[in-house]
């Protein structure tokens, strides 16, 4: 009961912070906004989709996905700011749930994953995207995509406890994560790729969540005979969870480690 | 000890950081309703003594109880009873004054229509009403230690830790502070705080104890402490600064004690065990000599030398021994 209220109490803070501070989240905001301009309009004349379909309907599921993974980098260093600062101190010297910071920051990041699913599937309708297997399906895929979400939030609380201070997360999270997007199959279809960069991109987690998503919604680029794009849906489940379940542990066993 | 009559109580407390030992057999007893200082250098293990009591930090040997209740058994109940303001203003930065008030009432249990009330007084007895919605980050060193001690007393702790609290305060907040301090003692707060400045310790503490490396090397009132630092000072001004060998000459023959000598404030100072007698001899063998004297005067030691006597880098045999 406490662990849910506390939790509750620290999610209440986080989602304070983001409405005291909201340039933070345009800034956020504006990258996946970019990235549909940029690779929809400029690169995507040029780009094509295995089989038949507009390119900027294959990109989006992607783009959905890729913001995910960028929230990864949000994460990690609101928690770090947390962790660098006296105010963990308060929040361990009161009688309050030792789970709740990191719960709180969790569930937090989800409400602002649905925020920012919201903007980007208007920003999807306006540029022509939409879900073409009915509504049901849809609402799966965005389950999915935000099942990631929740595993890039235990990444990246984990990642904000281990760097020495927040600055360092910036310098890291994004030549992390942005290999991580290029070599899926965000941008790309994986077929259209090289033998071997074509296997690692199937592989790749994000990539399962893509073509799940893209299946749902009906979007085109299913494709690919290889293993991972023939089990998508599954990997889409197991490979979040797979995350889930080692950087959760990890993450509270660090947190409970500052105190040593 | 689980009796009302001891708020604090560290026995043999032993921390090390891989090789470097942090607290080396830390000892202490703060009587309950009382204000005990910790004064101690940088790096003296004060703060790893505080992070250990209000149960931030695990500790390798000894034991240690804060309001009865044992801080490596029974942490959640010590949280409950304490408040930990400490060197670094612990408050949101984000959020507004009330918004981090309100925040740490609820933690506390207060319902959300008690936890906003309680956030009005404290913003109000803090001075801290106009800024109330203003981000805690943007407030002034003072104001941000304000609120950190408002924070801390959103329910009122049986006892409160207070961890530098003025460092870096200018002198009117820190006056602020200490007046808040004494009338939450008044209340029936036990208070340990620490310091690095022996005015404040003086001015606040019931009773003090110094450490040094890890352990403590003097304990008892302000006024034992001093005393205890034994011998009142000679100092003596000469006129001309080529007269400070001779009269260094002259003190140290009637005191028979080595004398210091700074040329820089042409002064020369010894400790001295018979003031009248000291203070006669040298009056004397000056006018003998006749070196210009522009001051002499004999005066009780301050506890600022009594801190740097007792921490200054002596070992073992110079340590004072622990009393009760």
């Amino acid at each position: 009961m406490r662990t849910l209220t506390d939790g509750w109490l620290m999610a209440g803070r986080n989602m304070r912070h983001v409405v005291r501070a909201p340039e933070e989240i345009i800034l956020y905001f504006s990258l996946p906004i970019m990235f549909v301009l940029v690779f929809g309009y400029v690169f995507g004349s040029g780009m094509t989709v295995p089989g038949d379909g507009s390119y900027r309907e294959f990109l989006l599921p992607g783009v959905f996905v890729m913001t995910m993974l960028y929230g990864l980098g949000a994460t990690a260093s609101a928690v770090a700011v947390d962790a660098g600062r006296g105010v963990v101190d308060r929040f361990r010297s009161l009688p309050m749930a030792r789970s709740a910071l990191l719960s709180g920051r969790a569930a937090a990041d989800l409400v602002r994953a649905c925020l920012e699913m919201t903007t980007l599937v208007v920003c999807g309708l306006l540029v022509g995207w939409q879900w073409r297997a009915g509504t049901g399906a849809a609402l799966a895929a965005v389950a999915l995509i935000l099942l990631l979400r929740v595993a890039m939030t235990w990444v990246g609380i984990l990642f904000g406890l281990l760097v020495p201070n927040p600055d360092t997360v910036a310098v890291v999270v994004f030549p992390l994560a942005f290999p991580l997007t290029a070599l899926s199959n965000v941008f790309v279809a994986p077929e259209l790729m090289p033998d071997w960069l074509g296997a690692i991109a199937a592989w790749n987690p994000l990539s399962a969540t893509v073509a799940a998503a893209r299946d749902l919604f009906g979007n085109p680029g299913l494709g690919g005979d290889s293993w991972p794009a023939r089990h998508a849906l599954e990997l889409a489940v197991v490979w979040p969870l797979a995350l889930i379940a080692v950087a959760a542990p990890a993450a509270v066993r660090r947190y409970r480690r500052l105190g040593r | 000890m689980t009796d009302d009559t001891t708020a604090v109580l560290a026995d043999g407390i032993r921390k090390t950081y891989g090789r470097t030992t942090a607290l080396d057999g830390f000892d202490l007893a703060v009587p309950a309703g009382t204000v005990y200082g910790v004064l101690g250098p940088n790096g003296a293990g004060k703060t790893t003594a505080v992070r250990i009591l209000t149960t931030l930090l695990r500790f390798d040997a000894g034991r240690a109880t804060v309001a009865g209740y044992d801080v490596a058994a029974a942490p959640d109940r010590v949280r409950q009873a304490i408040s930990l303001t400490g060197q670094y203003a612990a408050v949101d930065e984000v959020l507004s004054g009330r918004q981090n008030l309100v925040l740490f009432g609820r933690l506390r249990r207060l319902s959300a229509r008690r936890a906003r009330r309680r956030a009005e007084e404290l913003l109000d007895r803090f001075g801290l009403t106009e800024a109330a919605d203003r981000s805690a980050g943007g407030y002034s060193g003072g104001m941000r230690r304000r609120l950190d001690l408002a924070a801390s007393l959103v329910v009122p702790p049986r006892v409160l830790f207070l961890d530098e609290p003025t460092t870096g305060l200018d002198p009117r907040s820190r006056n602020g502070l200490w007046t808040a301090v004494r009338e939450l003692v008044a209340d029936g707060t036990t208070v340990l705080l620490t310091t690095q400045y022996l005015q404040e310790a003086d001015h606040l503490a019931d009773r003090v104890c110094v450490i040094d490396a890890g352990r403590v090397v003097a304990e008892g009132t302000p006024e034992r402490l001093k005393a205890r630092i034994g011998a009142d000072r000679l100092e003596l001004v000469v006129r001309d600064a080529a007269d400070l060998p001779a009269a260094a000459a002259v003190v140290e023959r009637a005191t028979a004690a080595t004398a210091t000598v700074d040329p820089g404030l042409r002064r020369v100072d010894a400790p001295v065990a018979d003031r009248i007698a000291v203070l006669t001899a040298v009056l004397r063998a000056l006018d003998e000599t006749g070196i210009a004297v522009e001051d002499v005067l004999v005066r009780r030691p301050t506890l600022d030398e009594a801190f740097l006597r007792l921490t200054g880098g002596h070992t073992g045999a110079q340590r004072v021994g622990v009393a009760s």
